[in-house]
């Protein structure tokens, strides 16, 4: 039966999200190695790194989808606990990078829990749902035990302090919330309440340089030499690429370092430098096809946890996306967020192919009874 | 039931699927939109920022042109300033720095003052982002620059940069002639911009540095280099296609070679050591050409053309323009005395050539000229019977007086003469603002004496005192014309232009302003009479003489016109502002005059005590430049382009 089960798996494989996975990891290696080759030693070799991030955590990946997701709906609130449990270490252990404390030391490795409380946080969420069915339309208080788990990571991100990272974590909850049959009231009074929270985020609780970095959005001109710099050259970065790009390795902004951090959360710029609108254009409609191919998997769970928890890892790819993109073209103050498995980075290539493996366990144990169309 | 089969019911989330995909999908347009807008419609001006980000257009220095004396001896050259420069954020201060100091020699006290301002840079943050260098000191020692290389490991942060500046050999003699450089200020630069002056360039301020700027200074070359974000320079290749027509040779400026004698200018600056203040001319009779041009006191250009830095150059000009001997005025072209008896030479060449006198009368001289019911006209000593050879070799006042009260000499016949001699107009020397000086008319006296002529101008005029006013290369030039039988030459410092490696591309001939019509008897009259002064008893400047030294020439004292009157402290230095001007104008060799010499002391006194004796040393040195370059073979001279006029060979000596 095990043998049978899982002979009907690898034929119920989900081609078009493996297929999109492996393209954007290998169009994130290609540009990694252009936005690394100006520099010499370690750095200059971090597209091997990744590479083997991407094949590490893809045989990971494979035994997570390979185990039935019932058993991470168990362990739900385990994973989270676990989660939690590490971002307090982080202060405990935390080394100091740029004013900000977001990683541990593990040996040679370091490890940011943050990447992975985010799926922590979808796990947890996920089992909320699953054991809270309703058909009839729910109120605030329904959103208060999935408010406070959201709450606790947030708060304890924000503390290291990481704007990006804690706000991605409101942003899944928000599309979690948005799942479920919250009455149109409500939900407005939620935004209503929200407004008056981000007020009180701003006024008390954000510090003095993450608040420049939103005022320098505001007004990127106005620093230029400061904290408008990165902001504003890789837009130009990006206005640069034209609509096919200045060819692969000639990107002047990234060549001559305009961009700056341009293996990790500027990359997208020296992408875009490169290949152009053309290119952006290929680049954006992978993602899109991600994250909309992730609600097709959500709508097509066998269960309430298969849905929420497909919802919340495409809340996560999405807008890890839709940030970062953002950002560095000027749409968005620059918060630090990575690019979904184009950001060098092992925390955040790991979290993110757990949560494909994740899509990947749902989808290969879909209602194939009744397929939902949407 | 199957294995797939729905197991929990989630039909809850079943509209909201939908909402959230439009939600993602319409997000995913919306950041294409941007991308659109960034890479399509604004393509050229984001393409444009990128490309002046890395595309730097420098500018490539061009060499200012050398300038040499006749002889082909540097009189101005650039030569490298080493700047020191460091990178506060760089620099150890504990380690570096005491080093630093040492090895370049900075005393405590502006050791401090650097100390804080290294301090301030570092609180900079945004200087330190952009690994901002400061200028330390300027024009470190040869010494300190060797420590430096040699220890170049020890200092990381330290950085030497050599950057051309004018240097002058000579220092401060002849430093009118030549000028100085000075940084082309904020008024003039918006005007000289077309010309491609930048910020910070230097420009000739006075002087042939000033005047021959265009010729001396070459046109600076550019090249388009790349630099990365942090100003560091990238090779072309990596970036190729974005540089276009990457370089233009800068072209040097022009080398110069003045008729200026070096030798000859130190000669006029030693014959000066014991008078303060003053100047000389040496013209050569046959060619107009200036040999010497000296003025005192004088400058080291050096010091103001920044070579030594900011400091020295305020110091500098601090000291000029506070010393009341002006040193910044040059004395043989910007300003104007009266002649004195120097011009008695030309009251009676006004004389006899109108046939207003024999030569042979005499004039009795009782030692004084009673005019009119004022004051006598005094003169120096009771000459008796006096002719024109005598009036002039000891210079009887009271001949050329009476020239005017009963020979019918008018005020108009000298000024007629004066002007024919180049007086009161502008010599065409081209440096240093030169003035005309005066040599006044009737009508002129009249219009500025309440409209009344007084007889008495007349009387100022014969013997060079009053209004008229000359300068010492205009008197100089007047007594080439004298010595030469009446050509007036213009006057000429630039003999040729050369390329660096001494080709000549412009050479310069001799240029007469005017024939002046003189008869060959007056002329011999006039060259007796000056011969006299210096060489018969009685000749005033006959006790100045040095033995062996040929000269003909004429003395002069003019009284310096009225000084308010002042008491105390500054009594002392008007005792000196109201003593006479001494001057002595000649020519040498007398019977075939070479050149012609004029000197002026400033408030010197008598001219045959303070002026001639300068004259005598320089034509003594004259004699000695010669005699040695006749040994030595010719002088190196510019190789003359087929066509152009040699110069007039000199006659036996």
């Amino acid at each position: 039966m095990r043998s049978q089960s899982n002979d009907s798996l690898l034929s119920r494989m989900d081609w078009p999200l493996f297929i999109c996975t492996v393209l954007i990891s290998l169009l994130g290696v290609l540009n990694l190695y252009s936005a690394t080759s100006v520099f010499k030693g370690a750095v200059s070799e971090r597209w091997l790194s990744q590479l083997y991030w991407l094949l590490g955590s893809g045989v990971v990946g494979a035994i997570v989808c390979a185990i039935d997701y019932r058993h991470i709906e168990r362990y739900g609130y385990v994973i989270y606990g676990v989660g939690m449990f590490t971002l307090v270490l982080v202060f405990v252990f935390a080394r100091d990078v740029r004013g900000t404390a977001r990683w541990i030391e593990l040996g040679a490795f370091r490890f940011q829990p943050s990447e992975f409380t985010k799926l922590g946080l979808v796990v947890a969420l996920a089992k909320y749902l699953h054991d809270d069915p309703k058909n009839e339309g729910r109120g605030l208080k329904d959103l208060i035990v999935p408010a406070i788990i959201t709450g606790i990571p947030f708060a304890l991100i924000m503390k290291q302090p990481d704007l990006g990272t804690a706000s991605v974590h409101a942003f899944i909850f928000l599309t979690i919330a948005a799942l479920t049959k919250l009455r149109t009231r409500s939900a407005l009074t939620f935004l209503g309440s929200a407004t008056v929270a981000v007020w009180f985020l701003w006024s008390f609780l954000l510090l003095g340089y993450q608040k420049n970095r939103i005022e320098v959005f505001l007004d990127p001109e106005s620093d230029l030499l400061g904290k408008g710099w990165h902001a504003y050259q890789s837009r130009i970065a990006i206005g640069n690429g034209g609509l096919f790009g200045q060819g692969y390795l000639k990107g002047t902004q990234n060549q001559f370092n305009f961009i700056g951090e341009q293996s990790t959360d500027f990359t997208f710029p020296v992408y875009a430098e490169e290949w152009g609108f053309a290119g952006s254009l290929v680049l954006l409609g992978l993602y899109m096809f991600l994250s909309l191919w992730a609600i097709r998997i959500a709508s097509q769970a066998r269960d309430r946890f298969g849905a929420v928890l497909s919802v919340g890892c495409a809340a996560m790819i999405f807008w890890h996306t839709i940030i970062n993109v953002s950002m560095t073209c000027g749409l968005m103050p620059v918060v630090g967020v990575p690019l979904p498995l184009f950001s060098y980075g092992g925390s955040s290539v790991s979290n993110n192919m757990l949560a494909l493996a994740l899509l990947m366990s749902v989808s290969l144990r879909r209602n194939v009874v009744r397929p939902e169309r949407f | 039931m199957s294995l797939f089969a729905q197991r929990t019911d989630t039909s809850e989330f079943r509209k909201r699927f939908r909402w959230i995909a439009v939600f993602m999908a319409l997000s995913f347009v919306g950041v294409l939109i941007r991308l659109f807008q960034l890479q399509a419609v604004e393509f050229d001006e984001n393409h444009a920022i990128a490309l002046g980000n890395i595309v730097r257009k420098t500018p490539l220095a061009t060499t200012r042109g050398v300038i040499r004396d006749r002889n082909g001896k540097v009189l101005a050259r650039n030569r490298a300033s080493y700047n020191l420069y460091v990178t506060p954020k760089k620099l150890d201060m504990t380690t570096t720095w005491p080093k630093l100091a040492e090895y370049v020699g900075i005393q405590q006290e502006e050791r401090i003052r650097l100390e804080e301002r290294l301090a301030r840079s570092r609180a900079d943050q945004e200087a330190n982002k952009k690994d901002q260098q400061i200028l330390l000191k300027e024009d470190i020692s040869r010494d300190a620059l060797g420590i430096i290389r040699d220890h170049a490991t020890e200092l990381p942060g330290v950085e030497v940069v050599p950057t051309p500046v004018r240097y002058y050999p000579y220092g401060d003699v002849g430093a009118h002639v030549l000028g100085y450089m000075a940084e082309v200020d904020s008024d003039r630069l918006p005007k000289l911009r077309s010309a491609g002056y930048v910020e910070g360039d230097r420009i000739g301020a006075s002087g042939i540095e000033r005047e021959w700027e265009n010729f001396l200074r070459g046109t600076r070359g550019w090249e388009r280099i790349l630099v990365d974000s942090r100003g560091k320079k990238r090779s072309i290749d990596a970036a190729p296609e974005v540089v276009t027509d990457s370089k233009t040779e800068p072209i040097p400026g022009r080398d110069l070679r003045l008729t200026i004698d070096a030798d000859l200018q130190k000669a006029a600056d030693k014959a000066m050591r014991s008078e303060f203040a003053g100047g000389v001319a040496v013209v050569e009779v046959r060619t107009g050409r200036i040999l010497a041009l000296y003025s005192k006191p004088s400058y080291n250009p050096s010091d103001l053309s920044g070579a030594s830095g900011k400091q020295v150059i305020r110091d500098a000009f601090k000291r000029i323009y506070s010393d009341p001997l002006k040193p910044a005025l040059d004395k043989t072209v910007a300003g104007s005395y009266p002649p004195g008896s120097t011009f008695k030479p030309f009251t009676a060449l006004a004389a006899m050539e109108k046939g207003l006198i024999n030569p042979r009368m005499t004039i009795n001289c009782h030692g004084f000229l009673q005019f009119g019911r004022g004051k006598p006209f005094g003169c120096s000593h009771v000459h008796g019977p006096t002719s024109l050879h005598r009036a002039l070799a000891e210079s009887c006042n009271v001949y050329f007086w009476t020239l005017v009260t009963e020979y019918g000499v008018e005020q108009d016949l000298i000024a007629e003469m004066g002007q024919r001699f180049g007086f009161g107009q502008r010599t065409g020397v081209g440096i240093n603002a030169e003035v005309a000086g005066r040599m006044p008319t009737r009508a002129w006296m009249t219009l500025h004496n309440h409209g009344q002529y007084q007889r008495g101008f007349g009387l100022n005029a014969a013997i060079g005192q009053g209004a008229t006013t000359v300068t010492v290369l205009q008197l100089a030039l007047a007594y080439v014309a004298l010595a030469n039988g009446g050509t007036l030459y213009e006057p000429q410092l630039v003999r040729a232009v050369e390329t660096s490696d001494g080709t000549i591309v412009q050479e310069f001939t001799p240029h007469v302003r005017r024939q002046i019509e003189i008869t060959a008897e007056n002329t011999r009259l006039i060259h007796e009479a000056l011969n006299a002064g210096v060489n018969e008893e009685g000749g005033t400047a006959r006790k100045a003489r040095i033995e062996g030294v040929d000269m003909a020439g004429k003395t002069g004292t003019s009284q310096v016109g009225g000084h308010r009157v002042v008491r105390g402290e500054e009594a002392e230095r008007m005792d000196y502002l109201k003593k006479d001007h001494a001057w002595f104008a000649g020519y040498s060799p007398t019977d075939a005059p070479e050149i012609a010499v004029v000197v002026l002391v400033e408030h010197g006194g008598v001219g045959g005590k303070h002026a001639a004796p300068v004259a005598f040393q320089v034509v003594a040195a004259w004699n000695e430049i010669e005699a040695k370059s006749k040994s030595t073979g010719e002088p190196k001279k510019p190789k003359p382009k087929p066509g152009v006029r040699q110069p007039v060979k000199r006659g036996g000596r």
